[in-house]
């Protein structure tokens, strides 16, 4: 099956205020999206509202293939060491290749270390390896960046470029420049209500 | 999959585990039938009579101590956005975790019920009521604070709120459970069964809504 998210005339509301209107989006397989906009701008409200998570206030979402998300919240048990609290992610995925993962975000050396000791950029590395294992075919990342040492944000890269020459859908908000591979660029601040 | 997340949350919930409450609310439970013959005097027919009711008292009260680390956390480090996007609902985790919840206070609550039904002189008669209305009566506790935590979990303060909306909404349980010491025949143990298990099917449903509520907002 070929991945597919096809967002429609999609507004968002968050409490009074109307954050954007009337944007759509159409992605096939082997696209990558770069969200842009400043702070509060409602780039993270997307996500959501792409991943399903949140109900658009106007318009609908059509998705084909599974989503993996990775944003600001790590949901990993922050008392267990790394490798036990990802390892309940990958019993649920089926686990393509745990160890490739952990390998590709450099994890490899922090498998014992209990993820409340781990920095910020660890944790954001932690929560890419996790969405590696998931082997989906749409991405949905938010400030994916963030934290992340120029090291990680090259190997970073290479993976969306990776997971993109696959035939899979990547779409990144950010406020950070990033290297994606031909990406569609979305300036929220166009569809301003 | 559905075993995946009961050894998740059971590890999460058991005493000696990660994030539960642990042993306070069994401690708590023998305390207060500890404290109990203090501070009504050493009366052994009045403990007698009374003391089936005060460790009904001391569950529910005990019940509402784990309540405050049962979502809270789950529903703030996004565990359940990443659930639902597997394709796993709110309510089937939430009856993974009312089992889990359960399994995690109530047959050690039954144990502790022994030593305390031996501080407060009940008879064997007596204790065993006592045991059958516990078990009968538990897993309404469990269901009640389950929603009880997926309702306040979103809120500033939710864990005093739980506890206070907890003890009205298991009223009915404690009528029936207690009251069936009064009486000697077992109508009163199976409404609380009954009641129990009414509970325990809304409550997924209930809590699942609570969570779907909370991360619109």
């Amino acid at each position: 099956m070929q991945a597919r998210l096809v967002a429609k005339d999609i507004a968002c509301r968050r409490g009074e205020r109307l954050l954007f209107r009337g944007l759509s989006l159409a992605c096939e397989a082997g696209d990558a999206v770069h969200v842009t906009g400043a702070n509060g701008i409602g780039k993270s409200s997307l996500i959501r509202i792409l991943a399903g998570l949140l109900r658009p206030f106007a318009g609908a979402v059509e998705r084909e293939g599974e989503m993996g998300l990775v944003d600001e919240r790590l949901a990993l048990d922050v008392n267990l060491p790394l490798g036990e609290a990802l390892a309940f992610w990958e019993r649920l995925d089926g686990g393509a290749n745990p160890a490739r993962a952990m390998n590709a975000m450099q994890l490899d050396t922090l498998v014992e270390v209990p993820v409340r000791y781990l920095s910020t950029g660890q944790k954001k590395r932690a929560a890419l390896a996790r969405l590696l294992n998931r082997d989906c075919p749409i991405w949905l990342l938010d400030e994916p960046l963030n934290g992340l040492d120029g090291e990680a944000q090259k190997a970073f890269e290479k993976l969306v470029a990776s997971h993109c020459d696959d035939g899979g859908i990547a779409i990144v908000a950010s406020h950070q420049p990033i290297a994606l591979p031909s990406p569609q660029i979305v300036h929220l601040a166009e569809y301003l209500a | 999959m559905i075993g995946t997340l009961l050894k998740r949350d059971l590890g999460l919930l058991l005493p000696g585990g990660r994030g539960g409450a642990g042993v306070l609310p069994l401690l708590f439970f023998l305390a207060v039938a500890m404290l109990y013959p203090f501070a009504v005097g050493p009366d052994a027919q009045l403990l007698a009579r009374t003391g089936g009711g005060v460790i009904w008292v001391a569950a529910l009260l005990a019940a509402i101590l784990p309540l405050e680390k049962l979502v809270t956390g789950d529903l703030e480090t996004g565990v359940f956005d990443q659930l639902h996007l597997r394709g796993i609902s709110e309510e089937l985790s939430m009856t993974v975790r009312l089992l889990a919840h359960w399994l995690a206070f109530a047959p050690l609550l039954l144990l502790a019920t022994l030593p305390a039904a031996a501080l407060l002189g009940l008879s064997g008669e007596t204790t065993r009521t006592v045991l059958l209305g516990l078990l009968a009566g538990t897993p309404g506790l469990a269901a009640v604070g389950l929603t009880v935590a997926a309702l306040t979990a979103s809120l500033r303060g939710g864990a005093a709120l739980a506890g206070l909306m907890v003890i009205p909404l298991a009223v009915p349980i404690l009528i029936f459970g207690a009251g069936a010491l009064a009486r000697p025949d077992p109508g009163a143990l199976l409404l609380t069964g009954a009641i129990s298990l009414g509970l325990c099917a809304v409550a997924p449903f209930a809590a699942g809504a609570a969570l779907k509520a909370a991360r619109e907002s």
